[in-house]
């Protein structure tokens, strides 16, 4: 098994919850795993992506190669295009479908979209309102972007459900049940 | 017990469990995580001694608490980015006349590419230049590992030892295992010969001739306590060195058919009878492959025969500026690129920007317009946040440089006969290289105004505690300037007459005066509304 993600989005949008969890899962599964993030000044509102690699096998480099990234999980449209030189031919974009506009220049939407469609392998979601459908909170919007992008990570549904349900455990069971309901959603979308 | 952990919380763990018994820092990114973990750590130990964590005000006070608690016979270790090491360069380069009592380890997290810094200088310059052990692990385990090693190394050898790290370690995480035994700390204990803590020009003669002498021990220990491995291949002619995380990017690529000999490099000074063997098996040519700076291509070149050709940074097998990547490795192996996409040519880029509602923008909001009333204003700016008033939509600044050049480059505009002449600097870089300029100011009645965007923390860090918070103007006052000209306003836009008058009556003084303007960094003003609600 091994599975190079690339993690896209805009400063503060929560990126790294989406790590978090397929990090916890795949710890259970005693994958090896290797993530770098983004700190300091490019959170601000700029553009920030994190490299999450899983293998069986040991991993070097922190970094995925230009032509390695099985997947690119976006929670922005345009950011998902950003990282493209690093997707494999036959990779995936798992992105929102939503535009974060904090840029005077963004591009007319409906070419970013239509790029995105382009790809043959794109899941293309309003995840915000998936989320609302499911009955969570906006903040649970990279959630339904993280079950979208379960039947591509190589790592089973319900091991996936599980890992949600032990890094949310903490802040109590209506949050996890609104995050698992979030998740379900995104799954049940991206099978369609 | 196993850990999934950033490059940054693995020194950290390490740290803790080698006993260590003060960590000295000052926020800066790539580094801020190590003392953040030992913070946590603390917050929540139930058992075991306590470990001293509070930030410093800057890293030379950081570096010098930490030497006297060395000098106290217990193990300290400083952490900071690497232009922190410019900052703590005097007390840095004495501790190696020095030594050590308790281990003593100097951690410089490195910022090639510039992520987040304003150069990429390479810090094993300064292991060099003070002729002390430097360690550079490769991965988040060796981290760890290499922590322990270090501060066992700085007690067995008299010496701090500089732990360089750069980015893509501080801010990967990978699964580290971890000592599940209770650490222990140093007893205090006085050094066994306190003249060596006495740098008067006939001790520190002594000190440095056996700082000089014990350069064959660090090399030695370089060369035999397994940091540094080096594998003969079936092909070497063709040898590489690969240092620090260069080593990860070679992995990636290494195909076993190569053959090559390979020295895998995480200590220094450097192994020379390592190198020494890489040539008698018969090197003709050595690939070089090291993050940040080419330190060590240098270096070999007075090492290894003139006839071995090498290759890296300065031939241009691999980029002269910027960080490595898997890539560029990959091509300097002589390896074909990965089949890639172009980059779509809808994308702009999306740089960062202050935050909706900060008081940076109402401050330069105001700023903007008064300097507007004047000829030729110049606004020298500082490092922080608000470094973010150099770029769209306030282009306010006219020069950035490094901590506290904001008002010292004010003043020498000042004395050169530029009105007005203001800087604009945050309260926690005041605090950290602002306040001995501001005297300079005071001194010399220069005529500027000193901005102190005061947001009651270090802000583009994530918010660490700022040292001078709450004590601002009684720090302006008893530099000595002018009650009356120490003024304070609140950056909210209802507010906005008020600080612009506050500003052009400052700028109109001619004499030194500081405006603060005072309010709470959003970031943390919402972090504390929810510790509340809890």
């Amino acid at each position: 098994m091994n599975k190079n993600i690339i993690l896209a989005g805009v400063g503060g949008q929560g990126i790294l919850s989406i790590a978090t969890v397929i990090g916890e899962a795949a710890l259970a599964e005693n994958l090896y795993l290797k993530q770098a993030e983004v700190h300091g000044m490019s959170q601000r509102g700029g553009d920030v992506q994190s490299n999450l690699r899983l293998s069986s096998e040991p991993i070097h480099s922190d970094l995925i190669p230009k032509g390695g990234a099985d997947l690119i999980i976006s929670l922005e449209p345009m950011e998902a295009l950003r990282y493209i030189s690093y997707l494999k031919p036959d990779g995936w974009i798992v992105t929102s479908s939503i535009p974060f506009l904090n840029i005077p220049n963004y591009p007319e939407l409906e070419e970013v979209l239509k790029h995105v469609k382009n790809f043959k392998n794109h899941v293309l979601l309003d995840v915000e309102a998936l989320a609302k459908e499911a009955g969570a909170p906006q903040q649970a919007a990279n959630m339904v972007l993280l079950g979208a992008a379960i039947p591509m990570l190589g790592i089973d549904h319900d091991k996936m459900i599980a890992g949600v349900q032990r890094v949310f455990a903490r802040k109590g069971e209506a949050i996890v049940a609104s995050n698992v309901a979030a998740v379900e959603a995104g799954y049940a979308a991206s099978k369609q | 017990m196993k850990h999934l952990l950033l490059g940054d919380e693995a020194i950290a763990q390490g740290a803790i469990d080698a006993g260590l018994s003060g960590v000295y820092a000052y926020p800066g990114t790539p580094s801020t995580e190590i003392t953040e973990f030992i913070q946590l750590h603390e917050a929540k130990r139930k058992e075991g001694d306590a470990i001293f964590c509070r930030w410093a005000t800057n890293e030379k006070t950081a570096m010098e608490a930490a030497l006297g608690m060395s000098y106290m016979g217990k193990r300290a270790l400083v952490c900071m980015k690497h232009v922190g090491m410019n900052v703590c360069a005097d007390a840095f380069m004495n501790s190696a006349i020095t030594g050590v009592n308790g281990g003593l380890i100097v951690l410089a997290a490195d910022d090639p590419s510039m992520h987040s810094s304003q150069n990429e200088q390479d810090s094993r310059f300064y292991g060099k230049f003070a002729m002390i052990p430097t360690f550079e692990p490769s991965n988040q385990q060796e981290a760890y590992q290499m922590t322990q090693d270090a501060f066992a190394l700085s007690e067995r050898l008299h010496t701090p030892v500089l732990m360089r790290v750069t980015t893509r370690m501080a801010h990967s995480r990978a699964v580290v295992e971890t000592s599940d035994a209770a650490p222990k700390q140093n007893a205090m204990s006085l050094p066994e010969n306190v003249q060596h803590f006495i740098l008067l020009p006939a001790f520190a003669k002594r000190n440095y001739a056996e700082l000089v002498a014990a350069q064959a021990d660090f090399t030695k220990d370089a060369e035999t306590a397994g940091h540094n491995v080096y594998t003969r291949g079936s092909n070497p002619k063709q040898a590489i060195i690969a240092c620090g995380i260069g080593y990860n990017y070679l992995m990636e690529n290494y195909q076993q058919e190569m053959g090559r000999s390979i020295l895998k490099i995480t200590q220094y000074p450097l192994p020379i009878a390592l190198i020494n063997q890489m040539v008698k098996d018969g090197a003709e040519e050595i690939l070089v492959i090291e993050e940040g700076q080419p330190v060590v291509e240098e270096l070999i070149r007075g090492l290894v025969p003139s006839t071995i050709a090498i290759k890296g940074r300065l031939n241009g097998a691999l980029p002269r500026m910027g960080e490595l990547s898997p890539d560029c490795v990959r091509l300097a192996l002589g390896l074909e690129a990965l089949p890639t996409r172009e980059a779509d040519n809808l994308i702009v880029s999306r740089p960062p920007a202050l935050c909706q509602g900060c008081g940076h923008r109402d401050m330069y909001a105001a700023l903007n317009e008064v300097a507007r009333e004047y000829k030729s204003p110049r606004i020298f700016g500082d490092i922080g946040c608000y470094t973010l008033g150099a770029l769209s939509p306030f282009h306010a600044l006219h020069a950035t440089v490094e901590m506290g050049a904001s008002i010292t480059m004010a003043k020498g505009a000042a004395d050169a006969g530029q009105h007005p002449a203001i800087a604009v600097i945050g309260d926690s870089t005041f605090t950290h290289s602002g306040m001995t300029g501001l005297l300079d100011c005071v001194n010399s009645h220069a005529n500027v105004v000193v901005v102190i965007s005061d947001n009651l923390t270090t802000g583009m860090t994530g918010g660490q505690d700022s040292a001078g918070t709450g004590r601002l103007e009684q720090i302006c006052y008893g530099l000595g300037v002018e009650k009356e000209h120490v003024r304070v306003v609140v950056p909210l836009p209802k507010n906005m007459e008020e600080i612009k008058q506050a500003l052009r009556e400052e700028i109109d003084y001619n004499g030194t005066s500081v405006v603060i303007t005072r309010r709470e960094c959003l970031q943390t003003l919402k972090r504390h509304l929810k510790e509340q609600k809890k």
